[in-house]
């Protein structure tokens, strides 16, 4: 899978749990300000990656995880 | 409506401020708000085995992405409050200072298809896939947390839970909020969304629904309760608060009763003794005597044994024929946890139209029952005092007495 098709994925998976239109999903949107997320939106939205990524995320790696970009490459990480 | 109670007799007892109704919402079966509900309980008996609230859409009130977090019992409740306080007026006009305006929403179990839901999550896909939001879209007190949070009420705000009395007792200790001062306005309802497997399931093994699938209360071939579902809410306010602002004051609430049977978890003590005590403490309460009720929006339910009991108490309490009785149930089904809320804004209603709806399903009243059951038709009403009763598992017992506002 290419960076652009993992995003694709990524995207799907943010517009379905976040119900946000998927222009607002960017690399430096932030989850908060840009995004309306609350920490147990990311919960969700981790599990739903989790899932279509088959991967696993740590409760813990997601500390400091704020903006989609940096999301993105925790999943890629583990790709 | 006796703010605190002195001697057993009432003599002592300080009498509250009065609490007017100015607001109803509703989300049933046989309809949904308040003209759809009433004429659906003029109407004929429905058919369906499962009583079920068809098209309810609470997007706009929460949103597309909240609202997949939001258990039906919750939504049936944020409906029928956004109903009742747009009915009252609208929330700038109600809310007042909203340290005193409060918030009591009672369910019988809260967010079941939730929790069914999440189980099966749980088995099949393990622990990690459990939804963040299982807690708060299940816990019993979400429907009155949400309520508190959208018109920003930052009084009272609690469910109380005491099966299919929750609706009835919600009613009365909103009441009593008013009646003792410590608010001027309150929301007050239930809500109950107990159709997943898991709920008829329970129900059925238990042998309190119909085997014939046909709800009819007080009749002498009922066989057990047609369970349905839904939520009410209705606008509690301090009666000259209310007249000041020139709102609708469907009647007043001015009695409240809750006692217990101490007896047994699912059956009625003998001879309706426990309901018994609960329509005298309410008749108290209202520093009414027996001769002055002319109306009583009953529970029954349709069982054969609710139904003997809560007859036997109405003869014991207001002697034979005694007052005109109905069961909506023989159209609502039995929502359980929602049905006292339901009843109370069906009542409310009934003093708007000054017209008792008949018992659906009864075609031939039960032989032992000594009671003045309305049946086929609508009966025409003088508005005058009026009961509504519930009686729960775990020997709940609860009683409102509306009286018109004069």
């Amino acid at each position: 899978m290419d960076n652009d098709e993992a995003f694709d994925k990524f995207k799907q998976c943010a517009v379905e749990v976040l119900q946000v239109e998927p222009e607002k999903v960017v690399l430096d949107a932030k989850f908060g300000d840009d995004l309306d997320a609350d920490s147990l939106d990311l919960v969700e939205l981790v599990m739903a990656l989790e899932e279509s990524f088959d991967i696993t995320v740590d409760e813990s790696e997601l500390e400091g995880v704020t903006t989609v970009k940096q999301a993105f490459e925790l999943v890629t990480s583990k790709l | 409506m006796l703010a605190l109670q002195g001697a057993a007799d009432g003599t002592g007892a300080v009498p509250g401020r009065r609490v007017a109704i100015t607001g109803v919402g509703v989300v049933a079966s046989c309809g949904i708000g308040a003209e759809a509900f009433w004429a659906g309980l003029l109407g004929p008996a429905p058919t369906t085995t499962i009583r079920r609230v068809e098209g309810l859409d609470a997007t706009a009130l929460y949103g597309p992405k909240e609202i997949r977090r939001v258990d039906p019992f919750t939504q049936f409740a944020a409906v029928a409050a956004e109903e009742a306080v747009t009915d009252a007026g609208g929330v700038d006009a109600l809310r007042g200072d909203p340290d005193r305006a409060g918030v009591i929403i009672g369910t019988g179990v809260g967010g079941l298809d939730t929790l069914q839901d999440q189980t099966k999550v749980l088995l099949e896909r393990g622990s990690r896939r459990v939804s963040p939001f299982l807690v708060p879209m299940m816990m019993g007190n979400r429907a009155a947390a949400d309520v508190s949070m959208r018109y920003g009420l930052r009084g009272p705000c609690e469910a109380t839970v005491t099966a299919c009395a929750a609706g009835t007792h919600s009613v009365g200790n909103g009441a009593r909020l008013i009646a003792t001062g410590r608010c001027d306005v309150v929301l007050a309802g239930s809500a109950e969304a107990p159709l997943s497997e898991i709920g008829i399931a329970g129900f059925a093994n238990m042998t309190a629904l119909s085997t014939s699938g046909v709800s009819k209360p007080f009749d002498a071939h009922r066989d057990g309760f047609v369970i349905g579902e839904g939520g009410a809410v209705l606008v509690l306010e301090e009666l000259e608060r209310a007249k000041a602002r020139g709102a609708h004051i469907y009647a007043e609430i001015a009695g409240a009763a809750s006692t217990a049977d101490a007896h047994h978890v699912t059956a009625p003590a003998p001879g309706g003794c426990g309901a018994v005590a609960c329509l005298e403490q309410a008749l108290l309460d209202a520093c009414l005597r027996p001769d002055q009720v002319s109306h009583v929006n009953a529970h029954g339910t349709s069982t054969p044994l609710n139904d003997a009991a809560e007859a036997q108490a109405l003869s014991k309490v207001f002697g034979t024929p005694g007052p005109a009785v109905t069961s909506i149930k023989g159209v609502t089904g039995h929502s359980l946890g929602a049905a006292g809320s339901l009843e109370a804004v069906a009542l409310a209603l009934t003093y708007k139209h000054r017209v008792i709806p008949p018992t659906a399903g009864l075609t031939q009243l039960d032989p032992e029952m000594s009671i003045d059951v309305v049946t086929g038709e609508a009966r025409q009403w003088d508005p005058a005092p009026a009961m509504s009763n519930s009686f729960g598992f775990g020997g709940h017992n609860g009683s409102l007495v509306f009286v018109p506002s004069i």
